[in-house]
C-alpha cells in the first residue's frame, strides 16, 4: 500500500511539470531564434574579408574573376531574381487554374486522384526536374522550339531581342520553366486548401444573383483568400528562390551578364554549389560566403514585403466596412 | 542515361566507402576528380590483398588542398602542383602519381574524332570567342577537306574549379600572350563565353547535347562518352592525336628529379609526338605526422599502387610514372616523419 498523496503534493508536482515542460517547449522555440541568430553572425564573419574588400560595390560588381581576385555578385544576384521572376510569371497563372478546377469545376470523382497527383509532384525530388530538364526538356527545346521562337521574333523591337542567340537548350529560360514546374504544386496546393474554405453559402449566393464561374471566383472567392492565395505565391517564390541543384543543371553556369532569355546565365544557388567546394582564395570563399548572405537578405525581404502586404490588404479591408 | 547511372554508382560507390571506413586502418584521401576513376580502382584491387580500405573522396583540387591543411584526411589530391614556396610554408610534401591528357572535344553532326585540326591560336581564339562560326576563314583554312558547317560555336567550360581547368588555362596561357593577360592561369577563371558544366561529366553531357559545342575533357571521359576530339598541333608543329604515346612523348622529357615538389608542369612540350595539354596529378601529405601509423598505410598504399597498379591505369589511359621517377619519389617520402622519425623506411 502506497501512503495516500495529499491533495496539495499532487498539485504540487503537476506544478513542477508544468512549469518543466513550458521551459522545455520554450527552450526548442528560442533554439530556433538563436540557430537563426547563429547562421546570419556566421555568414556575415565568414564573408567580412570580401565586405572590407569590395565594400557595396559587391552587389553591384559584374566581375567574377578567380584569378584577379575581382568577385562582383550582380549577374549572380539578377540571375536568381530574373529566374524566380520567370517562374512565378509562368507558375502562378497555371496554379490558379490548377486550384479553380479542383475546387470549381472538376467532377468529384476527380478531385482526389488529380490532387493527389499535384502533392506528389511536390514530393519529387529537384535534383530529378534537373535531370529531366538537362536530357528530355532541353534538346527538345532546343530543337524544337528555339529556333521557331527566335525566327518569330526577330523584327519586333526589344521583344525581339530577348528571344535571340544560339539554341542550346539551357539558359536562363530554361532554368525559369523549369522552376516554374517545381514551384507549381506548391502554390496550387495551397491555392486549392485555400479557395475549399470559401462558406458554400457565399458562393451560393453569388451564383444565385447570376454570376458566371470567373465571376464567382474573381469578385468572391479569390478576395475572401488572398491571404491565403498570397501566401502560397510566397512559398513558392521562397522555393524559386534558394533552389539549387535543378537551376544548376539547366541555367548554364556562365558569370556574364545576359541580353537574351536563351543566354546561359547563373544564379546564386548555382554560383555557390559550383564553386565552394574548391574556392582556395580566402577572398574568393568569403565572396561566396557574401552571396550566400546576400541570398538570406533576399529571402527576408521577400518574405517581409509579402507580410507588409497583408497587413496593407487587411487594413484597406477594415476601412471598406 | 549514363550520367544518371554514373551518378548511382558514384553515390553506390560513396556510400560503400563510409560504411567500409569503419575499419580503423582505412585510409581517408580526398581531392582532385581527374584520377578518380583510377585510385577507386586501385582501392578495390588494394582491398581485396591486403583487407585495408581506402576511402577516397572526389570534391575537386581546391576541396584536396584544403582538406589536407585541415588535416581531416591522410592525403590530398591536386592536379595543379603547389609550387615548393607553398609547399614548405603549408609543410607538405607532394609527389606524382599518374599522368594524363586533357582533350578538346567538339560536337559538329557528320565530324569524325580526330578530323578538325587545331593550332594552339585557334584554340585560344575559340575559347577567347574571337572565332565563333565553324565555317570561320581561319578555321577553314587550318582544316581542307573538312565541311564544316556555319553554326554558331557554343563554348563549354568547368562550372566549377577543377585541375582539368588548371592545365587547360595553363596551356592556353603559353601560347596565347592575349589569354595570358585577358583570363590567365587558375582552377577557375572568368570565361570570356560560353557555358558551364560541372565536373568532367557535365562539360560532356553538354557539348554531347549542344550541336556546334567545343569543350574540354579528361581523355578517359572523352574515350568513354565516345566524343569527338580535334587533333592538336604540338610545340614542335605536328598536329598530333590524343592517346597513351602521345601523353607518354609529352612526359618524356621532364625533369622530375631536378624539380622542387615534383611541380613538373607537362603542357606545351617540346617533343615531336607530344600531346601539348598533358599533366601529372599529384598527392599531398604532411611532413609532420600526428599519426604516424596511418601514413604509413597510405604510404604503403601508393609503394603498391606504383608497383602493381601500372596495368590498371593503362587500362583507364592514365599515364604510369616512369619507374626511375617513382624511385626518386620513395626516396622523398623519408621528409615524412612522425614521433619516432620517419614513417616510411
Amino acid at each position: 500500500m502506497t501512503p495516500p498523496q495529499s491533495q496539495e503534493q499532487r498539485l504540487k508536482r503537476q506544478r513542477v511539470q508544468d512549469r518543466l515542460f513550458r521551459g522545455s517547449t520554450q527552450f526548442f522555440a528560442f533554439l530556433v531564434l538563436a540557430l537563426l541568430a547563429g547562421i546570419i553572425i556566421s555568414l556575415f564573419i565568414g564573408a567580412m574579408p570580401a565586405i572590407k574588400h569590395f565594400g557595396l560595390g559587391f552587389i553591384t560588381g559584374t566581375d567574377w574573376n578567380p584569378v584577379t581576385e575581382q568577385f562582383g555578385g550582380w549577374n549572380s544576384i539578377t540571375g536568381t531574381l530574373l529566374s524566380s521572376f520567370i517562374a512565378l510569371l509562368i507558375g502562378v497563372p497555371v496554379s490558379f487554374g490548377i486550384a479553380i478546377f479542383l475546387t470549381e469545376l472538376s467532377p468529384v470523382w476527380l478531385r482526389r486522384p488529380l490532387g493527389m497527383a499535384i502533392e506528389l509532384l511536390a514530393g519529387v525530388p529537384s535534383i530529378i526536374y534537373g535531370m529531366w530538364g538537362l536530357f528530355v526538356f532541353a534538346p527538345w527545346f532546343a530543337d524544337n522550339i528555339q529556333p521557331t521562337l527566335a525566327e518569330a521574333t526577330v523584327n519586333i523591337p526589344l521583344i525581339g531581342a530577348l528571344f535571340q542567340g544560339p539554341p542550346m537548350g539551357i539558359g536562363m529560360f530554361t532554368a525559369g520553366l523549369i522552376l516554374s514546374i517545381m514551384v507549381i504544386p506548391f502554390i496550387a496546393s495551397v491555392m486549392r486548401d485555400v479557395f475549399e474554405i470559401v462558406p458554400a453559402m457565399l458562393k451560393e449566393s453569388a451564383y444565385g444573383l447570376g454570376c458566371t464561374t470567373w465571376e464567382v471566383v474573381w469578385n468572391v472567392v479569390l478576395p475572401y483568400t488572398k491571404n491565403g492565395v498570397i501566401g502560397g505565391v510566397m512559398l513558392g517564390l521562397g522555393r524559386a528562390l534558394g533552389e539549387t541543384m535543378a537551376v544548376t543543371f539547366v541555367i548554364g553556369n556562365a558569370h556574364s551578364g545576359i541580353s537574351s532569355l536563351f543566354d546561359p546565365a547563373t544564379s546564386i544557388a548555382a554560383t555557390l554549389a559550383n564553386e565552394f567546394t574548391e574556392a582556395t582564395g580566402e577572398l574568393h570563399t568569403a565572396s561566396l560566403i557574401e552571396l550566400g548572405m546576400l541570398l538570406f537578405v533576399i529571402t527576408f525581404v521577400v518574405l517581409s514585403l509579402s507580410k507588409l502586404l497583408l497587413l496593407r490588404l487587411e487594413k484597406s479591408e477594415g476601412s471598406n466596412t | 542515361m549514363t550520367f544518371a547511372r554514373q551518378v548511382l554508382v558514384t553515390l553506390g560507390a560513396s556510400a560503400g566507402l563510409f560504411v567500409a571506413h569503419a575499419n580503423a586502418a582505412d585510409i581517408t584521401g580526398a581531392g582532385a576528380s581527374f584520377p578518380y576513376p583510377l585510385y577507386a580502382k586501385w582501392a578495390e584491387q588494394y582491398k581485396v590483398k591486403t583487407g585495408n580500405g581506402l576511402n577516397y573522396q572526389s570534391i575537386g583540387s581546391g576541396g584536396g588542398i584544403k582538406q589536407i591543411q585541415a588535416k581531416t584526411v591522410d592525403f590530398g589530391a591536386s592536379d595543379a602542383p603547389m609550387t615548393a614556396d607553398k609547399l614548405n610554408a603549408a609543410g607538405l610534401v607532394q609527389f606524382p602519381t599518374v599522368m594524363g591528357g586533357v582533350v578538346p572535344v567538339l560536337n559538329i553532326p557528320g565530324i569524325k574524332p580526330g578530323e578538325v585540326k587545331l593550332t594552339p591560336t585557334l584554340l585560344a581564339d575559340i575559347f577567347l570567342g574571337k572565332i565563333s562560326k565553324w565555317n570561320d576563314p581561319a578555321l577553314v583554312k587550318a582544316n581542307p577537306g573538312v565541311k564544316l558547317p556555319e553554326q554558331a560555336i557554343t563554348v563549354v567550360h568547368r562550372a566549377d574549379g577543377s585541375g582539368t581547368t588548371w592545365i587547360f588555362t595553363n596551356y592556353l596561357s603559353k601560347v596565347s600572350a592575349d589569354w595570358k593577360t585577358k583570363v590567365g592561369n587558375e582552377a577557375s577563371v572568368q570565361w570570356p563565353k560560353g557555358v558551364g558544366g560541372k565536373g568532367n561529366e557535365g562539360v560532356a553531357q553538354y557539348v554531347t547535347r549542344i550541336k556546334g559545342a567545343i569543350g574540354y575533357v579528361e581523355y578517359a571521359y572523352a574515350k568513354k562518352n565516345k566524343m569527338s576530339h580535334t587533333q592538336l598541333q604540338n610545340k614542335a608543329g605536328s598536329f598530333v592525336n590524343p592517346d597513351d604515346a602521345t601523353f607518354k612523348a609529352a612526359a618524356a622529357s621532364a625533369d622530375w628529379a631536378g624539380t622542387p615538389g615534383f611541380a613538373v608542369v607537362l603542357t606545351d612540350q617540346a617533343g615531336a609526338e607530344a600531346w601539348p595539354i598533358t599533366g601529372a596529378t599529384f598527392i599531398l601529405m604532411h611532413k609532420k605526422q600526428d599519426n604516424p601509423a596511418q601514413a604509413t598505410e597510405a604510404l604503403k598504399f601508393f609503394d603498391w599502387a606504383y608497383k602493381d597498379g601500372d596495368n590498371t591505369a593503362r587500362e583507364l589511359d592514365y599515364v604510369p610514372m616512369p619507374a626511375a621517377v617513382k624511385d626518386t619519389i620513395r626516396t622523398s617520402w623519408k621528409q615524412i616523419a612522425g614521433g619516432n622519425g620517419p614513417v616510411w623506411k
